[in-house]
């Protein structure tokens, strides 16, 4: 991971205006797009800068490993509790627009090549930030609008919230000082929304570390009673184990690729790899058994008849070894893995069918380094 | 004054709501859109989405696994 020094951050200058359709906003309400994540931290940010009389719009990006909303909507014991959608929810406290952005193919080069590494996990934070902040920029130009504000706090993040890091995204993005932290922004170098006088700095903050405290007193101040707090953060890059499951693909297929269906399917299922040329997803609930078997076709799949049981994808090349070994796992996990045999029907992706009777095996037969 | 169906079923959430929402920008005020989606938060999010953007919600419904959300383009 690229180091950066800890002097003070480099001075960034006012860019040019590049579309017309900004110069045309002078003497017009000044219009700020505001990244809105759906957590607490973003949705402060537009409130403070909608407290200024700036015209606010919220955008949200869409990477294919945000959190929001997928196991939600696979993964059957989840859907009793109440869905929503937190970026839109908190759009709708703030009475803003959102606009939700599909940049999943964008996204790829992000995870494959990050600039600026890793994370504990294979989460790209830093370079993530300032790809988003970019994608807001070229929103911003397209749509006329002015600057640029996020939900970032100083000392937040230990990669993209740091004191010298946060330089590196407002330059990286070609915000520049178009890019404005409510939350900390006394803490930092004066923006061109400050210096203009179309925010006024003196009623921005100076949030700084990792409490939560202040942002939940401003929360209360602001009556936002039911705001989303992701304990495990709002992307699966974060996510330890769905890393190591990305690892373990990039290094079976042997390069750093993925297609949109693939981060899909880490997401869902127990993963267990029983050889280097093939791992099996195992369905956990009929959540899952009803996501994996819109797959089903793209591979070989079993499913027990003789018991209830998961549906199971085989991801690589088996052969009847294999597939018996499969066989076996797959009957560990249903309804008849207590007996003695369990017959499953096993299809190829050609469609053809067979039915293998195997005995399920045994848990503690089943070594922990298979399960991703 | 148009009708026009978007499918996005098998999509899950916010893919169906990305779609309605670029679908809707080419549309007219006036013209309504039938979205068809398989991810229950659609029935939430669509609705959600309309509201923040102020084009009218005319119908949601579930019809087994499926779920339809209706909409007027509103200027």
């Amino acid at each position: 991971m690229t180091v950066f020094p800890m002097s003070s951050p480099p001075p960034l200058a006012v860019p040019p205006i590049v579309n017309p359709h900004q110069a045309a906003t002078v003497g017009a309400p000044r219009k700020a797009v505001a990244l809105i994540s759906g957590g607490l931290d973003s949705m402060l940010a537009a409130r403070l800068i909608l407290d200024q009389g700036i015209h606010v719009e919220g955008i949200n990006f869409y990477t294919g490993f945000c959190v929001e909303g997928h196991t939600h909507a696979i993964r059957h014991h989840e859907r009793a509790k109440p869905k929503r959608n937190n970026a839109l929810w908190t759009a709708e406290q703030l009475g803003i627009k959102l606009h939700i952005i599909d940049v999943i193919e964008e996204y790829k080069d992000v995870v494959i090549n990050p600039k600026h590494g890793y994370g504990a996990n294979l989460n790209p934070c830093l370079d993530c930030k300032g790809f988003m902040v970019r994608k807001a920029r070229e929103w911003m130009e397209q749509h006329g609008f002015d600057f640029i504000i996020t939900g970032e706090v100083l000392g937040q993040r230990p990669m993209s919230q740091r004191r010298d890091t946060m330089p590196v995204v407002a330059r990286e993005s070609g915000a520049f000082d178009r890019l404005l932290r409510p939350l900390c922004a006394r803490l930092l170098p004066e923006t061109l929304p400050e210096r203009e006088g179309w925010v006024d700095r003196h009623k921005l903050l100076e949030f700084n570390g990792r409490s939560r405290k202040p942002q939940m007193a401003l929360a209360e101040k602001y009556g936002f009673q039911e705001y989303a707090q992701p304990a495990g953060g709002c992307c699966f890059l974060t996510n330890q184990q769905y890393s190591h499951k990305l690892a373990d693909m990039w290094a079976t297929r042997g390069s750093k690729q993925y297609e949109f269906d693939d981060i899909m399917l880490l997401k869902v299922g127990r993963h267990l790899r029983p050889r280097p040329h093939f791992k099996l997803i195992v369905a956990r609930d009929d959540g899952e058994n009803n996501f994996l078997d819109g797959y089903r076709k793209r591979f070989i799949h079993l499913h027990a008849t003789s018991h209830e049981g998961p549906l199971a994808l085989i991801d690589g090349t088996a052969n009847d070894e294999d597939i018996e070994l499969a066989a076996r796992l797959t009957a560990r996990f249903g309804k008849g893995r207590e007996a003695e045999t369990v017959i499953l029907t096993v299809t190829d992706t050609a469609g053809n069918s067979r039915e293998l009777k195997v005995a399920p095996m045994p848990a503690n037969n089943i070594p922990p380094e298979w399960y991703l | 004054m148009t009708h026009f169906v978007l499918d996005a079923r098998q999509l899950l959430c916010p893919l169906p709501v990305i779609r309605a929402q670029n679908r809707v920008a080419e549309l007219s005020p006036g013209d309504t859109l039938e979205v068809q989606a398989t991810d229950p938060g659609a029935l939430h999010d669509i609705p959600a989405w309309c509201r923040v953007h102020g084009h009218e919600v005319l119908e949601t419904r579930q019809e087994g696994h499926e779920v339809i959300v209706r909409l007027r383009v509103v200027a």
